[in-house]
């Protein structure tokens, strides 16, 4: 039993930013597997909610004809899986929606729900970190592109202003083309948990050496993170197994992991270290590379 | 022929088409919503409750605390009434509590005519403590000046010492090398699909129907009437379908509670559907171990001695109590039935949810010690561990010092045979030397159990059946015999089949247990269910056919001697031919004017025997060490447990238990707080119990021997198959990276730990490996 006092279903973006607007209490939902665990506990700030759940508005994959790819914030885990662009172009998407939760929450879980949401956990937020995904946000005054990156104000707290939706999500033809990404997330359970750390890599080699490296990572800090030192410590580096060790050595100094009841510092250092080497490794892999 | 054979269950259809009825699915009508109001600390005392505010949220109807409910404190454990002083349950709890032993107690109650109404009440009722330091480390609750957790009671709850096989300091003495291990397992949950969940109403003002989800109908009954101090037949409890209990229910836990609300609110239904949260803090759990062991071996690998020293935690209320580290230590006489042998156990009251039954009560801490050790000693000696294990354990024959009896069916050395064959043991020992180095290796694991099939002579074991011809010529069977999930209707209908020599579909098990109508039994726990019904199925079968040939002699003006059924017809043993089928004589023996009547049996039958069950696992692992992970390639479960009735559930119970002890073994913990008591992870995201991804393929395997005591040479089964793997995981481990890891569960942070106190983490995201 839920304490539900108001539940409107909106028929458009538009209506939905209205309804939030007239409600200030009002909070969105879309798949409900954040917003009804928040209920269920008994949490007071859910109780009046406007539904943007299967908007068709906000619904649907697609590649644009300057080839930036346009991704639905009401896409559910299991579209994204079973996208053929999201598949070819940035297949580190599927890795992560593939992680998330079981086939029950992945058919309705949105990706909008998994950044808005704000944990540092989220499963897609680092791969969109090391994407450089933009964000639309659409809002009573219009629509603005925020990077992901700046999005993130702290832990449960996102940069949504009164009545914005964030509507798509857009990674440019730069950020995907020609590169190779991972997604390797680490939990103690296979399915059905919350990454203590979740690692993404996307990397783009020419001649034997990495020329672009981005690297992000989930719970290694309150919000999900990009590994600024490291990325810069390695670009250009010849792609021998020195780099796995240049990369291990400098993403400590990028991290900022806490020691909390889950799981404590000293072990999620121990595995940012080893998840940097190995998710390089694998999208190395997808590139066609091999250290050598 | 239906014993041996993989029909198919009787409640297959009604579960997965969901028409099968489990308790939530029973309501009445203004049924009204119970929800408990639980201390937020783990020990003090309640100063003050103000129930104001609660009683003013509209739809609430009661509330009731600690000083409404009866004073006299009674026993939960789901134990059948024992008549010497030893064998007593502790009587520690009350309905509502002033004195709080764990965050979580219960203090008040609050009825309301829904959930939400009931929870925002509960929510409002305000409690003011004195507190004390929470008892959770046993040296602080064994220390001298330890404040009693129960006044009045010792927090030793209970403890026991036995030796047999011999003089222990001498065959320590004696032996050429001692090796000495400390070991530690975690408190976990059941976990089972459905939680607990009961209502209660009158349906006159005399008497009180209760309907739960309960393993123990009849003891449930009793003890409600001791609660309540009302005499037993004025309770009738009622058990619908179950979605499992493992234990968890083989304990009152609500059915004194839904009483009690029903009986203050004139008879009006009153339910407890407890959330999963409530369910793993507040009902019961597996009691954690310390235990101490000693192993004393000679050269040749003969074990010659060995000495155990236990620490069990029972948490804020015995339930179980002590009688979990007694059980626990007894299995060992019969695996390694020549070494002398001394156990020692204690078993101590502290501020931390209950424990309980929990499958295989106490065997599982007790046999991880034990197999670890003798792991330890195996290879002290440097001997193969199945080798060693070969030599050493139980086969038929042996005596079972502890009990003094025969052990009359074992085929552990089969088992540990052909598990070695499966995993290829000896090809992978050398495959795998060149895992042995760098930061991923392998390794294979091995260890043994035996158990008990019920618990003669510590408590009674009676089980009742009556059987009925029908006038179509099928039967209806009664029995006590609980069925909880695990598949006990369906073989009480083989055996019936079996002995009668009926179609298994024209054998009907009443499903649902009705205390005023179902025979006595004390109910499914003990793995104990199908071994001591099948003497009364036996029986009540077998007396039944001898009524229904006795009339077919009548019909005929045969002697019944000539007379026999085969398939459901009554045939000339001297032709094989047919005389009749059975609708024809049931018919007669119901309305002819003269002869006959309904053709009935009824057996009530005690089981004065205890067959020991044998098995073993063989695991298959890799570590990866700087992930701290590991991975069960393979793994096989091996069992004896005398005549397998019905191979596929058999093989669930296999699985379910091997998938259990894998939980043990590797992720799952109540992880409490040792300053405050609270408990971090009562909920399913963060008790780490496995998913299906997380399990390997499942292998098992049955060596059939025929156990003599039973009605159709069957053992225990239900619970063993979760007692083998930890051990064997935890060996596998040690192969694999020569480290021993006595702790339970091999979690990545105890890996971790593990890996950095030998140096192959530095701790800073370094390797040494
Ligand atoms: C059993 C279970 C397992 C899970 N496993 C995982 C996992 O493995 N990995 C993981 O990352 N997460 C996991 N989750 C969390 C959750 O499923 C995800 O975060 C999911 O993506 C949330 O999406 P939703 O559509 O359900 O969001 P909702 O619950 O509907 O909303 C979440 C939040 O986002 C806001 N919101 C939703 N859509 C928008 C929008 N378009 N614009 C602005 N704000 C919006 C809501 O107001 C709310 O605050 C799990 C949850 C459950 C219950």
């Amino acid at each position: 039993m839920f304490n539900i006092e108001t539940h409107i279903k909106a028929g458009s973006v538009q209506e939905a930013i209205s309804l939030l607007m007239e409600n200030p209490n009002a909070r969105l939902i879309a798949g409900g597997t954040d917003v009804l665990i928040k209920l269920r506990e008994g949490k007071p700030a859910f109780r009046h909610l406007v539904d943007i759940h299967g908007l068709a508005e906000l619904n649907g994959i697609e590649k644009l004809p300057d080839n930036t790819l346009v991704i639905g914030s009401g896409t559910t885990f299991t579209q994204a899986i079973e996208s053929d662009i999201i598949q070819t172009h940035i297949p580190i998407l599927t890795d992560a929606a593939g992680s998330v939760g079981g086939p029950q929450i992945r058919n309705v879980a949105t990706i909008g729900g998994n950044i808005c949401n704000g944990v540092t956990s989220a499963d897609s937020a680092s791969p969109l970190f090391s994407l450089n995904a933009l964000l639309s946000l659409q809002g009573p005054d219009g629509t603005r592109h925020l990077p992901i990156a700046d999005f993130y104000k702290g832990p449960g707290r996102v940069d949504l202003g009164p009545g914005e939706i964030l509507t798509a999500i857009r990674i440019r033809p730069e950020d995907y083309e020609q590169a190779f990404g991972y997604y390797y997330k680490y939990a103690m359970r296979n399915a059905m948990d919350i990454a203590t750390i979740g690692c993404a890599v996307c990397l783009k080699t020419s001649g034997g050496t990495l020329t672009d490296y981005r690297l992000a990572f989930g719970v290694a800090g309150p919000v999900p993170i990009r590994c600024r030192e490291a990325e810069k410590a390695v670009k250009g580096h010849p792609l021998t197994p020195a780099l796995l060790e240049k990369i291990a050595a400098t993403v400590v100094r990028d991290v900022n992991p806490r020691t909390s009841w889950r799981a404590s510092k000293e072990f999620r250092l121990n595995i940012i270290t080893e998840l940097s080497k190995r998710a390089t490794k694998k999208a190395l892999t997808r590139a066609g590379e091999e250290l050598s | 022929m239906a014993v041996g054979k993989s029909v198919k269950r009787i409640d297959a259809v009604a579960k997965v088409t969901g028409r099968a009825r489990y308790t939530e699915d029973f309501f009445e009508p203004d049924m009204l919503t119970a929800k408990y109001v639980r201390s937020t600390i783990a020990h003090g005392r309640v100063t003050a409750v103000n129930t104001d505010k609660a009683r003013q949220i509209e739809g609430v109807e009661a509330v009731f605390t600690y000083e409404d409910v009866p004073q006299t404190t009674f026993a939960t454990a789901g134990h059948p009434m024992a008549l010497s002083e030893v064998h007593k349950d502790v009587e520690d709890r009350l309905l509502l509590t002033r004195d709080v032993r764990f965050m979580g107690d219960e203090i008040a109650i609050v009825v309301a005519r829904n959930e939400l109404a009931a929870s925002e009440a509960a929510g409002l009722v305000e409690v003011e403590y004195e507190t004390y330091d929470p008892l959770i480390d046993p040296e602080d609750i064994l220390a001298q000046d330890a404040r009693p957790i129960h006044e009045g009671r010792s927090n030793i709850v209970g403890e026991h010492n036995y030796t047999f096989g011999g003089d222990v300091d001498q065959a320590f003495d004696q032996a050429d090398h001692v090796v000495e291990g400390r070991f530690a397992t975690a408190m976990v949950q059941h976990c089972q699909l459905e939680n607990h969940i009961a209502h209660a109403y009158m349906d006159d003002l005399d008497k009180i129907v209760i309907v739960s989800s309960t393993q123990i109908p009849h003891i449930a009954r009793r003890i409600v009437g001791e609660a309540l101090g009302m005499p037993l037949s004025r309770i009738r409890v009622i058990k619908p379908f179950l979605g499992g209990g493992f234990g968890n229910k083989q304990d009152v836990v609500l059915e004194p509670m839904v009483a009690f609300l029903t009986l203050k609110l004139n008879g009006r239904a009153v339910q407890i559907n407890m959330t999963r949260e409530e369910c793993m803090l507040c009902t019961r759990n597996r009691h954690p171990f310390y235990i101490d062991v000693k192993t004393g071996v000679m050269n040749d690998g003969t074990l010659v001695a060995r000495d155990m020293d236990a620490i069990s935690i029972t948490g804020a209320y015995a339930s179980h109590g002590h009688a979990i580290a007694a059980a626990g230590g007894s299995k060992q006489s019969s695996l390694y039935p020549k070494a002398a042998t001394r156990f020692h156990a204690r078993t101590l009251y502290a501020n931390i949810p209950v424990a309980g039954a929990m499958r295989a009560y106490g065997t599982p801490q007790v046999i991880y010690a034990l197999e670890c050790a003798t792991e330890d000693a195996a290879r002290k000696i440097g001997m193969d561990p199945v080798e060693f294990r070969l030599k050493n354990v139980a086969r038929q024959g042996d005596i079972n010092l502890l009990s003094n009896k025969e052990i009359l069916s074992c085929g552990l050395v089969e088992c540990l045979e052909r598990g070695r064959d499966f995993i290829d043991w000896n090809r992978k020992k050398k495959d795998y030397e060149q895992f042995k180095t760098g930061p991923i290796r392998k390794g294979l694991g091995v260890a043994c159990l035996s158990y008990a099939s019920g618990t003669y002579p510590v408590c009674v074991e009676i089980a009742g059946s009556r059987i009925a011809l029908n006038q179509d010529g099928t039967v209806h069977v009664l029995v006590g015999a609980t069925e909880i999930g695990q598949g006990s209707d369906t073989v009480v209908a083989q055996m019936v089949a079996q002995t009668l020599s009926f179609p298994y579909e024209d054998v009907l098990v009443v499903q649902a247990q009705d205390t005023d109508v179902t025979p006595f039994d004390t109910g499914a726990y003990a793995s104990r269910q199908a071994y001591v019904v099948s003497n009364a199925v036996f029986k009540a079968a077998n007396q039944l056919r001898d009524r229904i040939l006795a009339h077919a002699g009548i019909m005929t003006d045969e002697d019944p001697k000539h007379l026999d059924i085969v398939n459901a017809r009554i045939v000339d043993n001297r032709t094989s031919e047919a005389v009749m089928d059975m609708k024809t004589l049931a018919i007669d023996s119901f309305y002819h004017k003269e002869r006959g009547g309904q053709l009935t049996a009824e057996i009530s039958y005690k089981t004065t025997t205890n067959a020991p069950v044998f098995g073993c696992t063989f695991v298959d692992v890799t570590v990866d060490i700087p992930l701290c992970k590991i991975t069960v390639n393979q793994i096989i479960n091996v069992h004896d447990s005398g005549v397998i009735i019905n191979p596929v559930q058999a093989a669930g119970q296999v699985h379910g238990g091997a998938f259990m002890g894998l939980g043990a073994a590797l992720s799952e913990e109540f992880l409490i707080d040792p300053e405050s008591g609270y408990v971090y992870n009562n909920n399913l995201l963060d008790y780490k119990f496995p998913t299906f991804t997380d399990v390997p393929p499942l292998n098992h395997d049955f060596v059939e021997t025929f156990e003599p005591t039973s009605g159709y040479g069957n053992k225990a089964l239900g619970e063993p198959p979760v007692v083998s793997p930890p051990p064997a995981i935890r060996n596998a481990v040690l192969d694999a990276t020569g480290i021993c890891i006595n702790t339970l569960p091999m979690s990545p942070h105890t890996l971790f730990s593990a890996f950095k106190s030998h140096g192959f983490l530095d701790g800073k995201g370094g390797q040494h490996v």
